[in-house]
């Protein structure tokens, strides 16, 4: 019996070694971008367990590939942050073979600029920044970036505090492309925004909480990326969204494997999984951005084609622009210039 | 850009040597006291320090004094001085000598660190006006509401800081529930949020303890029988306060101002959660140098200025409590 009893004892001790052996993936997303049923859904189809984890700019998130190698499987960074991963040699060469659901993506989206033989990143969510605005403050807005600077709305206007699309609308109002690497240009973009500042009409610099602040009636106008616009819009029927006529940025998330990747083929898995129509539409009716899923646009049927916030027009797509990665030195200039706007009072 | 933690040999032999150091430590104390071996319970906080607090300190240091590539520069330091110095090396690169019209210096880390320090001092100044009249009523033996009152101070410190300020947060927005009842009585709603008054007010509000309690414990030990002395050869309740109780209490109050100036210059989160990030404090620059700029190195040869600023005041503080009665924190 107490054989019997230590050999229990004896598996017992050995069962969580087995449980630290089983397959795992580590994937690094932004927050609230995924339906989190799906990973369960994963998880029970393949016995992989998904270490999920989160981030809230995509430079917050280099940050911490750089610093951990090895800690993430998988990564939703924007276009121009794959083109930089790929160029840095910190992207992995994605084994195709393994994503059957590939077909599935757009072929507007294959082969983008960023990634232009298409081997390193596939598409997860695409979609537009804009302005996001309540109605009853303000029936009939002015359709162009200048709203935000309008001293009408003192105290009403919620910033993004993510540098490259605040700069970015910045000097497309001021006429100039969003990925300009010109001194005096970004000078006058910044000049631009701390005008803007001292004027009295922005409320805060904040990235993940004005979509709640917006539902709430907080304040009257809001820089926003459509998908978090549609959020609100969902949940305060007062809510509009719109892209300005100056244009604006046009994104790609796509999900790509960082090449310090330790579960690569489980990435690959993932990958196929969340390209799978049913699941990206779970995915897409979850986050409200627009979906590269052909498959996943047929299931949502009209709801979806027909809504002009998450699926533009073509001209709003002609106007807007993608961005470009800016190198290490420009970037320097650009984060002195935003934490000057930060720091102007 | 890349940045992986292999360290240089020399990193290595330090990190050795205080491993080393620490053993040897714990033998020669050890030995000392071979008969009763109290101080052996020291070990385990000892190498918690080691680990926790000498190395990351160590590589603060490191950082600080070297670049991107791991040589030895003071250019971190210039960066502190002058925000605009990598950028303005930039455009002079990018732009040649047409650059020079575009470089100014950057005064944005200067300020930001003025600002930190101006707000923190504002911080203990409001903490230690409200705190001292609170620490007195609860000491006070007469008092049978004192103990109710400690217990009411300590149950807000068993939620976590995050929580609380941002519970403020649903209190103080526009549509949120001050003003809500403001504008059902009818009134004009009031502007309480994304301005440095709400970052006060949520410094206040969670530091406030730090101040009452130091000074608590303080004036509950002093012997009562001083101020009933005071009281029989004349003073009044006044004199009494201002004669006995308040140089008595001299060291909780030292204690209470650093362990509320502490935190408050290295404030961060409350700024963005209650200021709407529409100012910046010091520790705010600093994570965005960690997170968003990925400059370690500027970023830590801030968090370095600001741990020797952090030191000298509370040298300053320690001339005026040389004893460490009041808790021995400074």
């Amino acid at each position: 019996m107490k054989k019997l009893l230590a050999l229990v004892l004896a598996l017992a001790l050995l069962l969580p070694v087995c449980a630290s052996a089983e397959e795992v993936v580590n994937v690094f997303n932004w927050e609230d971008y995924i339906d989190e049923s799906v990973l369960e859904m994963f998880e029970q189809e393949t016995g992989i367990k998904v270490n999920y984890m989160n981030f809230t700019t995509n430079e917050d998130m280099i940050v911490q590939i750089d610093a951990n190698p090895g800690a993430f499987d998988l990564c939703f960074p924007s276009d121009y942050i794959i083109e930089r991963m790929i160029a840095n040699g910190q992207a992995a060469e994605i084994n195709f073979d393994n994503i059957p659901n590939f077909n599935q993506v757009m072929p507007s989206l294959l082969n983008p600029a960023y990634d232009p033989d298409n081997k390193y990143s596939v598409p997860y969510m695409w979609g537009t920044v804009g302005i996001l605005y309540n109605k009853t403050m303000i029936p009939e807005p002015e359709q162009s970036w200048h709203i935000l600077w309008d001293e009408q709305y003192q105290n009403n206007v919620f910033m993004l505090d993510s540098i490259r699309d605040s700069m970015g609308i910045t000097l497309k109002y001021l006429g100039y492309s969003m990925n300009t690497r010109e001194v005096p240009e970004l000078m006058e973009a910044r000049d631009k925004l701390i005008e803007q500042k001292k004027s009295g009409v922005v409320k805060a610099y904040q990235v993940d909480e004005t979509k709640d602040k917006m539902v709430a009636g907080e304040a009257a106008l809001a820089l926003m990326w459509s998908g978090d616009a549609l959020y609100a819009i969902d949940l305060n029927d007062d809510l509009d969204y719109f892209v300005p006529i100056e244009g604006s940025n046009i994104w790609v998330d796509g999900m790509v494997i960082p090449a310090t990747a330790k579960n690569k083929e489980n990435a690959e898995k993932l990958i196929d999984f969340l390209c799978r129509p049913e699941i990206a539409q779970m995915n897409c009716d979850y986050i409200r951005y627009s979906s590269p899923n052909v498959g996943a646009i047929e299931l949502m049927g009209e709801e979806y084609t027909e809504n002009a916030t998450i699926n533009p027009s073509q001209d709003v797509i002609d106007r807007c622009e993608f961005f470009n990665d800016i190198p290490a030195a420009m970037q320097a200039v650009y984060n002195s210039l935003w934490n000057e706007v930060k720091n102007a009072k | 850009m890349i940045r992986n933690l292999t360290l240089p040999w020399w990193a290595w032999i330090l990190m050795g040597l205080c491993l080393c150091g620490f053993v040897a430590l714990v033998v020669i104390t050890v030995r000392r006291n071979r008969g009763m071996k109290r101080s052996l319970f020291a070990a385990p906080y000892t190498l918690w320090m080691i680990l926790f607090t000498v190395l990351p300190v160590l590589l603060i240091a490191y950082y600080a004094f070297t670049d991107a590539n791991g040589a030895f520069t003071l250019d971190n330091f210039r960066n502190f001085w002058d925000s605009n110095y990598e950028s303005n090396k930039v455009i002079l690169e990018v732009m040649g000598e047409d650059g020079a019209a575009y470089v100014t210096r950057g005064t944005v880390n200067v300020d930001t660190l003025v600002y930190s320090l101006w707000m923190a001092f504002q911080c203990t100044l409001i903490c230690l006006i409200l705190g001292y009249p609170a620490a007195l009523f609860m000491a006070d033996r007469h008092m049978k509401l004192g103990s109710t009152l400690v217990v009411l101070f300590i149950i807000p410190m068993w939620m976590n800081f995050l929580l609380r300020t941002i519970a403020w947060m649903s209190l103080l927005e526009d549509s949120g529930l001050i003003n809500s009842f403001l504008k059902a009585l009818g009134f004009n709603g009031v502007q309480l949020m994304y301005n440095s008054g709400a970052v006060l007010l949520g410094m206040v509000y969670n530091f406030l303890p730090f101040m009452v309690f130091p000074i608590y414990t303080v004036l509950n030990k002093m012997d009562y029988r001083l101020s009933e002395a005071a009281a029989d050869l004349g003073c009044n309740g006044w004199q009494t306060l201002y004669k006995v109780t308040m140089p008595l209490s001299v060291p909780g109050v030292i204690s209470g101002i650093t362990m509320v100036f502490m935190p408050s210059v290295t404030t961060f989160f409350i700024p963005r959660v209650l200021g709407g990030g529409n100012t910046m404090m010091f520790g705010d620059l600093i994570e965005s140098k960690f997170l968003t700029e990925g400059n370690w190195n500027v970023g830590s040869a801030l968090s370095l200025i600001m741990m020797v600023l952090i030191l000298i005041s509370l040298s300053i503080l320690r001339k005026a409590d040389p004893n460490g009665e009041g808790g021995g924190i400074a």
